[in-house]
């Protein structure tokens, strides 16, 4: 017997609840929104300017303790944060210390991380610091600007193959659906305060690959169904490319959520942001490309007749109806 | 009807069999490695020992040796984003042209009068002159030592801009010999910064030019970002100035066109010198480490090139019982006076050196000297046990991910899912064939780039696993229902790799560093996954089904 995540047939109406599930898209990226202005966004070095220094001791890392050792340096904003992760074995206790962009200073000195790492022996003499990155705010300025581009090209030019491989309906479809998960998942990064830098831009952007991935299969199927059914209503045509083509869309997400969990729970805490990010972007992607993309579609319409112009059967009926 | 060409299979599997020749030295990391250093060295020296000899046999030097390099966050090492300080560039240029400019003033004295060097900011150059009714020939005269700018952009313009203004005669640089000198600047300094990492002798830095005025220096296995930068960062710029006097003010009032310098040596003591050096270090031609004949102090000695050697043995000669003051980077080592003439263009500078301090000086004005500053706008250090852990973390992730998928796909297809996982498999192995080949930086982030390849790499399959389902309830046989479902999928699984690979290219475009390195497993992954999925897969499942032609088949 077969491992199904659906049924063989399906006829879901996917178009029952349009309100509710379109509402709930709605509400939930005007939250998001809200979240993101309220709360802002937790910023990395990347975007922010500034140094992280990665701490790890054989003993419980004692935040109280390591703020009052830097504390005397006076640098400003000090952030410290213990780091968990299962790969780590019982004498590895990681720390993560952001400092802020020093006025002034390009990159921070090394006489500062010197200063940071002398102060932090000072609690812990052993304490070893496998990494130390610094980011001058002139470099993270334009990091921002490189990654607002990155994410406009990005749909800029799935706006544009679509528009060219199918119309431009469907265009606007896919792209609401993805500006529908970009807003989604910078919204949960900042509701988790979750750090946001370059590697996380690099996320969406994946994101935005699959939920379009997953998009384009189901436009696939309804452009060939638009050209089957000619008489079928537009809506009853979207439920039906849906349900044939849900088998797939949940075997392709379930694969890979599977791959992306593994890699969340053993890939250690370095790439947990970026791949916790990838993870929630194909749980929005896929709802995305079910509930969102079609809707926006059902609601523009779409020319039916997809038949090219020296087609019989095209003519056919064009001819009854004329 | 279910046929595939024999020279097309045998396409398909030459390209497979390439691909996983590619990759298995990837398998055998270290052994390999240490196999191309040993293989490398012997090639440089030209000489071998048995020790090298016995490295270089851990790996047949028949089978591919070339291996997926691993970034900086698995290796660990140090990266740094400098921006070198262009414009200082035009201000040495400045400089230089002071001598010829006086020379040129002083041809048409009668009508300009006395000048006088003022000073200017940065990169400009101006003189006052007596006449002011003169500034016209004045001007004339400077334009005639602008020479055509030598570049690819700025043809026929000339490098210098003269304009006049009342009394005073303004020189600077033009945009496009500025241009000209920036590209220069930056080459120069590529270079430098090359050979003087490579003096260090690290595995494979990497040293690239960025935009137009930053380099990107990235150096695995170094410890510190710090390190590298004491290794590249120092200017080491050498140079020689008449002496005004010498005082302990540091505070001390200077004419225009001189410059207050400490001494290197001496606490408290300072140099009152004149602004423009006799020579500098660019004319340098050697420096090699060496020990005073008198003293038995650790010395450095230097020589130049012709020009330097004339513009040196001219100055001594005519200045014989003044002090003369070596300066390197803006303090003065020494400021010995001048017995006599010095015109063999050798020298040997003597200060408070230790024998480690004069080799390394030797070894910085050898290379040259960075012919601007440096501002580092990024530097990263990654430690070794980071890289290491990251990479058993990944590795595990990734094994957990596959091993997952499989079940999942088998489970879920049977047989079919079977060959889907077969193919996954090869997946894998050609990209890091393809990884190795074209020499790409593995990274963590390309790792999780192959972990979600995994992950959607079964989506082409699923999708044509799919459509047989589909074909097949319409009954017209399973081997139409395998053709047609390859057949009718097709266009979904181009549209949807297309867009994923286009945001890839965005990706490796705009990207840096690790997030580059994720769009080339990403977009290298798209292109292997959807030739395994059609062709590797089709392959399998059309051969299985001419030896077993099984009446039904269940997808």
């Amino acid at each position: 017997m077969r491992l199904r995540l659906v049924p063989q047939e399906t006829n879901i109406d996917f178009f029952k609840h349009a309100r509710l599930t379109l509402g709930a898209s709605v509400v939930a990226m005007i939250l998001s929104v809200a979240v993101w202005l309220g709360m802002g966004l937790n910023f990395g070095i990347d975007f922010l300017g500034g140094t992280t220094i990665r701490t790890e001791s054989s003993t419980p890392v004692d935040v109280a303790a390591y703020r009052a050792a830097l504390d005397a340096l006076d640098l400003g904003d000090v952030s410290i944060t213990q780091v968990f992760d299962p790969t780590f074995g019982p004498e590895q206790n990681v720390a993560m210390i952001r400092i802020q962009a020093q006025a002034g200073q390009e990159s921070v000195t090394p006489e500062t991380v010197l200063a940071v790492q002398d102060a932090l022996r000072t609690v812990y003499p052993a304490m070893s610091f496998p990494s130390v990155e610094s980011v001058g705010p002139k470099v993270s300025g334009e990091l921002i600007q490189t990654a607002i581009i990155a994410v406009i090209a990005s749909l800029g030019a799935i706006l544009v193959y679509i528009w060219l491989r199918f119309e431009w309906q469907f265009s606007v479809g896919a792209v609401a659906a993805l500006i529908h998960d970009i807003i989604l998942t910078v919204g949960l990064f900042a509701l988790l305060q979750i750090r946001f830098d370059l590697a996380t831009i690099a996320a969406l952007l994946t994101i935005v690959g699959y939920s379009i991935n997953d998009t384009v299969v189901i436009f696939d199927r309804l452009r060939e169904n638009l050209v089957k059914y000619k008489s079928r209503g537009l809506q009853d045509v979207m439920n039906l490319s849906a349900n044939e083509t849900l088998s797939r869309t949940l075997m392709t997400s379930g694969t890979t959520l599977l791959a992306l969990l593994a890699l969340l729970v053993l890939g250690g805490d370095v790439i947990r942001g970026f791949v916790f990010a990838i993870f929630w972007g194909v749980i929005v992607g896929t709802y995305s490309s079910i509930f969102v993309a079609k809707n926006i579609v059902l609601m523009i319409g779409v020319k039916r007749d997809w038949s090219k112009p020296d087609a019989k059967a095209g003519t056919q009926f064009s001819n009854i109806d004329a | 009807m279910l046929q595939i060409p024999v020279w097309n299979k045998m396409v398909i599997i030459l390209l497979v069999l390439a691909g996983i020749a590619f990759a298995m030295p990837n398998l055998f990391y270290e052994r390999v490695e240490r196999h191309n250093d040993a293989v490398a060295l012997i090639e440089r020296t030209g000489a071998t020992t048995d020790a090298l000899e016995a490295e270089r046999a851990l790996w047949p030097d028949l089978l591919p040796g070339t291996l997926v390099n691993l970034g900086l966050d698995l290796r660990g090492g140090a990266h740094l984003l400098a921006e070198v300080q262009v414009a200082d560039v035009y201000e040495a240029r400045m400089d230089a042209l002071w001598p010829e400019l006086r020379d040129v003033l002083r041809e048409v004295r009668d009508t300009v009068g006395t000048i006088r060097r003022q000073d200017a900011p940065a990169g400009e150059l101006h003189v006052r002159i007596s006449e002011p009714a003169g500034i016209a020939a004045a001007v004339e005269a400077a334009r005639r030592l602008a020479t055509p700018v030598v570049s690819l952009t700025g043809v026929g313009a000339p490098t210098l801009e003269v304009r006049g203004d009342n009394d005073l005669l303004i020189v600077t640089l033009s945009e496009a010999e500025r241009q000209a000198t920036d590209d220069r600047t930056m080459q120069q300094s590529v270079e430098i910064v090359r050979r003087r990492v490579d003096e260090a002798g690290t595995r494979e830095p990497t040293i690239q030019r960025q935009g137009a005025d930053r380099i990107l220096i990235q150096v695995p296995g170094i410890g510190s970002a710090q390190e590298l930068k004491d290794l590249i960062g120092t200017t080491a710029r050498l140079t020689f100035h008449p002496v005004v006097s010498r005082t302990t003010d540091a505070q001390a009032e200077v004419d225009a066109r001189q410059i207050l310098l400490p001494s290197m040596d001496e606490e408290g003591a300072f140099y009152v010198l004149e602004q423009t050096p006799v020579v500098t270090g660019d004319d340098l031609v050697d420096s090699q480490p060496a020990f005073d004949q008198q003293t038995g102090q650790p010395a450095v000695t230097f020589r130049f090139n012709p020009s330097g050697a004339r513009a040196f043995g001219d100055y001594t000669a005519a200045n014989v019982g003044a002090p003369f003051a070596i300066v390197l980077d803006e303090e003065v080592i020494s400021a010995p006076v001048i017995r006599q003439a010095i015109t063999g263009g050798s020298g040997q500078i003597t200060g408070n050196f230790t024998v480690e301090g004069s080799t390394e000086l030797a070894v910085l004005l050898r290379a040259g000297a960075l012919p601007a500053e440096m501002v580092f706008l990024e530097e990263r250090t990654i430690g070794p046990e980071l890289g290491a852990d990251s990479i058993a973390a990944g590795e595990i992730a990734a094994v957990v991910a596959f091993a997952s998928v499989l079940v999942f796909m088998v489970l879920s297809y049977g047989l079919f899912g079977f060959f889907a996982s077969v193919a996954l498999i090869l997946n894998v192995g050609l990209i890091f064939g393809v990884l190795s080949v074209i020499g790409a930086t593995l990274t963590l982030p390309g790792i999780a780039g192959i972990v979600l390849t995994i992950g959607m790499a079964v989506d082409a399959n699923v999708l044509v696993f799919e459509r047989i389902r589909e074909e097949l309830k319409t009954a017209k046989g399973p081997a139409r229902a395998i053709e047609q479902g390859y057949a009718r999928a097709l266009s979904a699984i181009i549209d949807a790799n297309l867009t994923t690979f286009i945001i890839a290219v965005i990706l490796f475009t705009l990207g840096s560093g690790p997030v580059r390195g994720f769009s080339i497993t990403l977009g290298i992954g798209i292109i292997t996954s959807v030739f395994t999925a059609i062709y590797v897969t089709r392959l399998l499942i059309v051969t299985w089904f001419d030896r077993a032609r099984p009446k039904t088949i269940e997808v």
